[in-house]
């Protein structure tokens, strides 16, 4: 059911336009950081509203929608999220990744592989990778112009120094076709390898912090890394305690106040999907 | 007024406008690939595919050239009902339209800046034929290499060496539409036998 | 046996329920009307069209009533709602010095053309409870007495009498159309106009923040209040079909303009300088520190020195001014985060291990 008092995809036509022009630079520019004027939205800035203007601007009625937010179907702001735009663009929804044409997404890449005809937009909230290291917007913007990286380096590798290891576990960043370094949004590294090579497009969409970038199916991506160091994707060293899956980025849950936890796939219909194929993990009924 | 002016536009503007950017998006994502892009029906000389990505992408923001045949009186009245896009030469625009010979030269256009390279101009290049043969295409949005008939291949790659600064291109052709995006590399077909 | 926890929508749906009890409260106490949070809480009405950037007194109530009286969730409500509005072009900018004033003081001269109009303020009161507000069926109010039926004159602006000496700084027209904050991203550096349209909309107590540290060191540049000016200008609109402009209403706002002490830089000789202030409403101390904010933020096209005061620095009043920006940004930190969480603690664990601090707890499970 559509809401009549707004325009399809809530957005107003002249926004909309706005941002596909900044989603179509973003794409032309892969890694570079679009500013876009983004508008308030009726969910917080924080909560999402990169990714749903960006959803908003590429949706069409004939689209299948997914939304997820820490690989989840079923986390609330992935279900306010998912029912806005069913509200406002009637749009069909699934929470199975392959059916999905778009797939809103926090914090995590879902574990089926990715196919053409997929679009990936990304909840992104501090896009600029290099913002705890130089918090000036300025600085920073002239240091992408420049190509001038060496400041995130120096940070790498000062974890090394300190911890035997770079101590960056999530947003960990990345270089683009050679060029940008980019935030990948809050996704835990195990994720990065799936950022490269993606036959899908990859959309991201900051708010509150008004930008907009792109990575373009088959787009090179790579992880920053040292060759004495080279970058490793970590997961939790267990298989999933429901689907068995040993291949999957698993959340820890406690389940009594006596040091007992499980390792559950946090891709919910990635293990639902196993698990209606027979597979099953020791903690399953 | 013509009526021919107030004719053309999107029957039904949020959801034709939103097949039509996925149409340029899918075009500008992969390179090479060429796809469908209906809904507008603009006055001669314009394309139905550049009539409908006028309409998706320009209004009163973005400054617009026309180049050549495609600056005539029924293009402008169509564009100002439909768009409310303001016209302005090439070196003040953000589209330019037209034929690629009218285009030229592409030194003309802003080609963004190192600090904002997006602002640089889109060029709609109204095209007599689109096919997947041609220039040999590489780069992002391309998993090995794309073939796409390109009216130049000098041109192209001096705009690839601008890279992150450059200009980005749509071809349009009847109702149907590819690009290339400054990032992508071009090369000619005989000089990639060679490379092999 | 686990089971993953499920429901989001059935716990939304129920929490969503729980808040619209929560607004209403005791059923058994009359319900507040839209009118009456308009006519009698209307200085946090003024504060949401203020922040919210719209003037719409009776849609600032409803927000207000909406939001259990949380005035920077109702400039949510009212922000989320202005930026569906259609544009429909743009107002002449208003002048203020065709302001029918309500209230109009100078710090700087005891007496002046158009005089002092106290009006209706807080100043000078008694800050003491007064029981007989909490009386039901208030007693009819005392009406103030009016000075004399003729229309008010002009009232001409204070900074305009030094300027006729050439003491302050020149602020001549400049008819540029200024950027839209709205509409376009915020960028850096950003030009006066653009600061202002940012200030304007600024978080109060922020603002009222900043402009206390310039008064404490942070930045001094010693500020009077010129003049401060409350009261109703016409919003007039030109018609192009018409060909002259016509006055589409009236609106209330609030005018601030600092004069500050200024010794001269390498630049620039010495005279007073300006700081400025223009918000909706009747919002008084909002004006008065956003003229202060201003004029530090001036620092550099006066030539003055950086001292690396918070009000000095554009990028960080600018990007972290905005309340509704700031308070979703705050607030997001109570979305789920266990994915991030789940990866910092594998770190942890690793680097624990290596450190020979954790026994293989891990190989016992």
């Amino acid at each position: 059911m559509t809401d009549q008092a707004y325009n399809f995809a809530y957005l107003d036509e002249q926004t909309k336009r706005m941002i596909r022009r900044a989603i179509l630079k973003g794409l032309a520019i892969p890694g570079y950081q679009v500013p876009f004027a983004s508008r308030e939205m009726p969910m917080p800035y924080g909560w999402g509203t990169g990714g749903v203007q960006v959803s908003a601007a590429v949706l069409t009625p004939d689209d299948r929608f997914k939304v997820i937010d820490q690989g989840a179907d079923d986390t609330t702001n992935a279900v306010s999220i998912r029912s806005f735009f069913e509200r406002t663009a009637g749009v069909a929804t699934t929470t199975v990744t392959t059916e999905a044409t778009v797939i809103q997404t926090r914090h995590r890449i879902p574990e089926v592989p990715l196919a053409e005809g997929q679009i990936l937009v990304y909840q992104v909230p501090i896009p600029e990778p290099l913002r705890f290291l130089e918090p000036r917007e300025s600085e920073t913007r002239k240091m992408h112009s420049l190509e001038e990286y060496g400041l995130m380096h120096v940070k790498l590798y000062e974890d090394i120094a300190r911890h035997g290891h770079i101590a960056t576990s999530y947003a960990y960043p990345v270089k683009v076709e050679g060029r940008y370094v980019m935030d990948p949004s809050p996704i835990p590294k195990f994720d990065n390898p799936k950022l490269a090579d993606c036959p899908a497009i990859q959309l991201f969409g900051a708010g509150r912090e008004q930008r907009i970038y792109a990575l373009p199916p088959y787009t090179q991506v790579v992880s920053l890394d040292f060759e004495d160091h080279p970058f490793e994707a970590s997961r939790a060293d267990h298989p999933c305690g429901l689907c068995g899956a040993v291949d999957s980025y698993l959340d820890e849950v406690i389940t009594d106040d006596a040091g007992g936890r499980m390792f559950v796939c946090s891709d919910t219909d990635y293990c639902e999907t196993r698990q209606a194929a027979g597979h099953r993990g020791k903690d399953a009924a | 007024m013509h009526p021919q002016t107030l004719e053309g536009g999107f029957a039904n503007p949020a959801a034709d406008a939103a097949h039509a950017f996925r149409s340029v998006m899918e075009a500008v994502a992969r390179p090479g690939t060429i796809h469908e892009i209906t809904g507008a029906r603009p006055p001669a000389p314009l394309s139905p595919a550049a009539g409908a990505v006028l309409l998706t992408l320009c209004d009163t923001d973005t400054p617009l050239y026309l180049a050549g045949a495609a600056d005539c009186d029924a293009v402008r009245a169509w564009l100002a009902f439909h768009t409310g896009a303001p016209l302005a030469g090439p070196s003040d625009c953000m589209f330019a339209l037209g034929t690629w010979d009218a285009l030229l030269p592409l030194s003309a256009y802003p080609k963004g800046s190192p600090e904002y390279p997006d602002r640089s101009a889109t060029l709609i290049v109204e095209a007599p034929a689109l096919s997947d043969e041609g220039a040999v295409l590489q780069g992002p949005g391309i998993r090995d290499t794309a073939r796409l008939s390109l009216p130049d291949i000098g041109a192209f790659r001096q705009n690839r060496a601008l890279f992150p600064l450059g200009l980005d291109f749509l071809f349009t052709c009847d109702g149907r539409i590819a690009a290339l995006p400054r990032a992508t590399r071009v090369a000619a077909p005989a000089e990639m036998a060679e490379a092999r | 046996m686990y089971v993953a926890v499920k429901g989001g929508e059935a716990a939304i749906r129920n929490a969503h329920a729980w808040l619209a009890e929560e607004r209403r409260g005791d059923t058994s106490v009359a319900e507040l009307s839209i009118a009456q949070i308009r006519e009698q809480l209307s200085l946090a009405v003024n504060r949401v069209m203020a922040e919210g950037s719209l003037y719409d007194p009776d849609l600032a109530a409803l927000a207000i009533k909406q939001a259990r009286g949380d005035l920077i969730e109702a400039v949510f409500l009212i922000r989320a709602y202005r930026t569906t509005l259609p544009r429909f072009g743009a107002t002449r900018p208003v002048e203020t010095a065709d302001m029918a004033c309500d209230r109009r003081i100078s710090a700087t001269f005891k007496d002046l053309p158009g005089g002092q109009i106290l009006g209706p303020t807080f100043d000078y009161t008694h800050r003491l409870l007064d029981f007989k507000l909490a009386a039901e069926g208030g007693k009819e109010v005392q009406q103030a007495e009016q000075a004399g039926d003729a229309a008010p004159a002009p009232v001409p602006h204070v900074t305009g009498f030094l300027n006729r000496e050439g003491l302050i700084e020149e602020a001549p027209r400049d008819d540029t159309p200024p950027p839209d904050l709205t509409r376009e991203p915020l960028e850096m550096p950003a030009d006066r106009a653009l600061r202002l349209q940012a200030l304007t909309r600024a978080d109060e107590g922020f603002t009222l923040s900043l402009a206390y540290s310039t008064q404490r060191g942070y930045a001094r540049n010693h500020a009077f209040v010129g003049e401060l000016r409350i009261g109703t200008v016409a919003v007039e609109m030109d018609i192009p079909e018409l060909g002259f402009a016509i006055d589409i209403g009236e609106i209330t706002l609030t005018e601030c303009e600092t004069v500050n002490q200024f010794t001269g830089s390498k630049t620039e000789p010495p005279q007073f300088t300006r700081g400025y202030g223009l918000v909706f409403g009747q919002t008084e101390r909002k004006a008065i520190s956003m003229a202060l904010v201003d004029r530090a933020l001036r620092w550099e096209e006066l030539g003055e020195d950086d001292m690396g005061a918070p009000a000095q620095d554009a990028e960080f009043v600018l990007y972290h001014s905005d309340n509704i920006q700031a308070t979703g940004f705050l607030e997001h930190i109570k979305l789920p985060h266990y994915v991030d969480f789940q990866s910092e603690l594998e770190l942890v664990r690793k680097l624990r291990r290596e450190a020979g601090a954790e026994p293989m707890q891990e190989a016992a499970e």
